[in-house]
């Protein structure tokens, strides 16, 4: 039996989520909600959907034993879901693709993204070339000089890419910027949000279009192990990934459901990600949930080495999660996410994002406290080539 | 009565329409905001605006955007907006403030603490742009209990049947967004306007004001050809940032005044 069933019908995680946008958007919410549902319902577009995901994503990801990494820990085995290995290499294509098919579905021929990273700005572009939409993407000043290569990827596949200038210039201000476009162009616009953040039914939908992540998981766990894992560990900034794992294992309390944000340069410096371990509820981008805010309600400004992370925000969903105690949050700092990220290149042959890289360095902490037959199952939300030019610039290494 | 509906029986009295502006405190610098308002009120203000900076405003265009990094560089916050609103009622007790802002301050104050506040500093109606009725039935009690009139905007995209669900949570006036997009905008769309308005105010029972869009005296004299008050935001605000220091009260006050004549002539 299912005992879990949020939201409910206002989009409502107990006290977080809801609808909390201008008037001028409400009705377009109103209109995405209905059609989304029916689609959710609809087996044809269920199965245009399945056929996406395994033809042109990849999927299934498969599930991966890091065996030397595991030993060279000494204590738990540490299990890795590779969705580094989807088309465009991250999770993020999984909720573009299901977007862009609800887009097409609704007649609207423009999509819109933000994004931090460039990421999820190129998992829009790529489905946008796919099913032939415009694609607009919004993209901080200062993201867009710092991912010069990903500004470009998203050019070469045809979207335009606007740099938006106004306050901090980040992923935040690239919401912000997304959401006054939508405004103004409500009729034909579909806004492909990147993450389980938003206001209704964005979080509940992109978590229905990560949550094949969790459900691959839950059989191939069976199948390569007997069992299913003691813990599930994944990286959390809008927290999609994370969300997509943990989804299926919500009413299995044999599973531990850990997060891990991003502690920046440590939480006591104020220079983090971390609105689930050292900040307050608010309303942000059409949702309540934990943010970084400062004593006037000001959104503060956040610090990740890893862009993906670098958001003030939560999805609401977790902010639910963390307090009904079903899962736990842990942060991590820029040193010891790259420490993991050098440690996976070096054991096992595989470059994470840096993002994923948080992820696997609370494993590495926890493990080796652990009996070598207990099992983590990391999400690796995405590979890390996109990220060699900033650890490059941490080592000191110019190409 | 609350001031705000004084304001609109006086005005019906006498044949006139509302004229709203706005500014955001603590723009240019939080010592201007009071002289500012009373500047605006002599100049023919019926009712004032007053945007609390917020740093990710979301239905804002530029113009406004920047009025709240300035407001913000001066670490004007909720609490600020506040005192300068309390500072003007010490020798304005009639003109009727509204504030106008973004959830977050009031989130994190506290419903009770700043609704308490808000009567206490002679605030008379609050708009939180992003607190559609949906979620204010909380809000707008408690603001109620303080004899706040709670503010709901309605778009070009709200469907009529739920005109009346705002209007069981809505005091003082209805502000109509007068188009699909942010503050400051330009494509204004007058013959949209002129066939909504009459039917928002048969079912909200309110008068109607209508902002977004409006940057001159004519498109002001059309609209008060058809709407109860108009709000102007964006073309105030620019005012004040174009505006040498020691010009600043000035050109707001020509300007306000240009719109008051070509609201009110024939």
């Amino acid at each position: 039996m299912q005992m879990y069933d949020l939201p409910d019908r206002h989009g409502h995680f107990g006290r977080y989520g809801g609808i909390f946008v201008a008037e001028t958007l409400m009705s377009a919410l109103d209109e995405l909600r209905g059609r989304y549902e029916q689609c959710r319902d609809d087996p044809d577009f269920q199965a245009e959907l399945a056929h996406e995901l395994k033809h042109y994503v990849g999927r299934p990801s498969p599930i991966y034993h890091a065996r030397r990494w595991s030993q060279q820990l000494g204590g738990a085995q540490i299990f890795l879901k590779r969705e580094d290995l989807n088309h465009t290499g991250a999770h993020k294509i999984n909720n573009t693709v299901g977007q862009a098919l609800l887009a097409r579905r609704m007649g609207k021929p423009r999509v819109i993204a933000e994004t931090g990273a460039g990421q999820h700005g190129v998992a829009s572009a790529t489905v946008a070339a796919r099913y032939g939409l415009e694609c607009v993407v919004y993209m901080g000043s200062e993201d867009v000089r710092r991912q010069a290569s990903n500004v470009y990827r998203m050019k070469l596949l045809g979207a335009s890419v606007v740099p938006v200038e106004s306050g901090s210039k980040t992923l935040k201000d690239a919401l912000n910027e997304a959401m006054r476009d939508w405004v103004t162009n409500v009729e034909n616009t579909f806004y492909i949000i990147g993450t389980a953040a938003g206001p209704h039914p964005y979080p509940m939908m992109v978590r229905d279009f990560q949550v094949v992540i969790g459900q691959e998981a839950k059989v191939q766990m069976q199948e390569l192990a007997g069992r299913q894992p003691d813990a599930l560990i994944a990286c959390v900034g809008g927290g999609s990934n994370a969300i997509g794992l943990f989804y299926p294992y919500v009413d299995d309390p044999s599973v531990r459901l850990v997060g891990v944000e991003a502690a920046g340069l440590g939480l006591d410096t104020g220079k983090h990600a971390a609105p689930l371990s050292a900040g307050s509820p608010g309303v942000l981008h059409g949702n309540r949930t934990y943010l970084m805010q400062d004593e006037n309600g000001q959104i503060q400004e956040t610090h990740s080495i890893s862009a993906g992370l670098d958001y003030p925000g939560v999805g609401p969903e977790h902010a639910w999660l963390k307090d009904s105690g079903r899962a736990e949050y842990v942060a991590v700092t820029d040193g010891e996410a790259l420490q993991a990220f050098h440690d996976l290149c070096r054991f096992e042959g595989i470059m994470p994002a840096l993002e994923s890289s948080h992820a696997l360095a609370y494993a590495a902490k926890i493990a080796p406290g652990m009996a070598r037959e207990q099992i983590l199952l990391v999400n690796l939300s995405g590979r890390g080539d996109k990220d060699m030019a900033t650890v490059a610039e941490l080592s000191g290494i110019r190409f | 009565m609350s001031r705000i509906e004084s304001a609109f029986n006086r005005l019906r009295k006498q044949g006139r329409k509302a004229l709203v502006p706005f500014v955001t405190a603590g723009d240019p610098e939080p010592a201007l905001t009071v002289p500012i308002m009373h500047a605006l009120a002599a100049a023919g203000a019926d009712i004032l605006e007053l945007g609390v900076p917020f740093s990710d405003p979301m239905a804002d265009g530029p113009t406004i955007q920047r009025a709240s990094e300035r407001a913000l560089k001066h670490g004007v916050g909720l609490g600020t907006v506040l005192g300068r609103v309390a500072e003007f009622r010490n020798t304005d007790q009639t003109t009727p403030v509204v504030l106008m802002g973004y959830a977050n301050p009031i989130e994190h104050m506290g419903y009770e603490p700043f609704a308490a506040q808000a009567e206490a500093c002679g605030v008379d109606g609050v708009l939180v742009v992003d607190y559609p009725p949906e979620e204010s039935g909380q809000f707008v009690e408690i603001l109620q209990r303080h004899g706040l009139d709670p503010i709901f905007l309605l778009s070009p995209t709200t469907p009529e049947a739920r005109f009346r669900q705002v209007a069981e949570l809505a005091r003082g006036f209805i502000y109509y967004v007068s188009l699909k997009g942010v503050t400051g905008a330009a494509h204004l769309d007058l013959a949209e306007v002129a066939q909504k308005i009459p039917r928002i105010r048969t079912s909200c029972g309110l008068p109607v004001g209508v902002g977004f869009g409006i940057r001159d005296a004519a498109t002001a004299k059309a609209i008060a050809g058809i709407a109860d008050a108009v709000v102007i935001g964006s073309r105030v605000v620019q005012e004040i940032e174009t505006s040498p220091r020691d010009k600043l009260l000035e050109n707001l006050s020509t300007l306000v005044k240009g719109i008051r004549e070509a609201m009110d002539g024939e």
